[in-house]
């Protein structure tokens, strides 16, 4: 899967409902441990339905960074 | 791109509208709700994962169903104390609070006071529901079923609100039993952290608080 120029960012409040993994088109996200929800950057296209559905608003959609990794 | 197949657990929403229905037509089926608080515990207890919130949690569905589907939600941002921890273990404190307050009025019923035929919707309205027979059982247990369902029915009015103002599952953000598995995960899973947190290879795979 090509890498997009945008990745979905959690923030440390996630509450773990798992309204984002429902809707990922791409199945990128998954709830740690029932802890928070984590995004396999190399899935995640950053298309930003999962911060439209987080209840919490904790979900940022931001240009991918240097440091991930590939 | 995966196209979302429904499952069984896709449907539980019937579940919890049949749930609000049937304490309509008699108030003793509000003690099927007790499977709503004893299952997400058992499976962050045994399982270590919000499984229960994730899936299986019909009424998030049916908010889900009414705000985002039907669009009755304004799809707005929540304000920012709502996904606080402070304002999420409060809300939890006082929930809890009122849930024993409720086991007491219970207690009390047992101990042979009278039974009080009536719902407490959000902790100060009293609704009469004498309409339904409940002389063929005890009436502590009549007397819980009026006070469990009250606790229902008040999670139901208040996430229905915030369904509304915000977005579809704001109820999710500050639900007490979400909040009650998500912390039993986190004390689960602490031993981990101890041993120095998230491996890299978990870091590589998935960013969540790695950021």
């Amino acid at each position: 899967m090509s890498k997009s120029k945008k990745l979905a960012f959690v923030s440390k409040e996630c509450v773990a409902c798992g309204s984002c993994v429902k809707v990922c088109p791409t199945g990128a996200i998954t709830i740690y441990q029932g802890m928070y929800a984590a995004v396999n950057p190399n899935r995640c296209v950053g298309c930003g339905k999962c911060a439209r559905a987080c209840p919490a608003s904790v979900i940022s959609v931001l240009p991918r960074g240097g440091d991930e990794v590939a | 791109m995966r196209l979302p197949e429904k499952r069984w657990y896709d449907y539980l929403w019937i579940a919890s509208l049949m749930y609000l229905s049937l304490g309509f037509f008699n108030i003793l089926f509000a003690w099927l709700g007790l499977i709503c608080f004893v299952v997400p515990l058992a499976i962050a207890l045994i399982g270590g994962n919000k499984a229960y919130c994730n899936k299986y949690c019909g009424r998030g569905q049916l908010f889900e169903l009414i705000g985002g589907r039907l669009r009755l939600s304004l799809n707005k941002k929540p304000p920012e104390f709502l996904r606080a921890v402070w304002f999420r273990y409060a809300f939890l404190t006082f929930f809890m609070t009122m849930f024993l307050l409720m086991i007491y009025a219970t207690y009390l019923v047992f101990a042979g006071a009278g039974l009080k035929e009536a719902v407490t919707l959000l902790w100060m309205f009293k609704l009469p529901w004498n309409w339904a027979d409940v002389s063929f059982v005890s009436p502590w247990i009549a007397q819980f079923a009026f006070g469990f369902y009250g606790v229902m029915l008040t999670s139901s009015v208040l996430g229905l609100l915030t369904m509304v103002l915000f977005k579809p599952r704001s109820w999710c953000v500050y639900c007490p039993m979400g909040t009650m598995t998500q912390g039993i995960c986190v004390l689960k899973n602490r031993k981990d952290k101890a041993d120095g947190g998230k491996s890299q290879a978990d870091c590589n795979a998935a960013q969540g608080p790695c950021q």
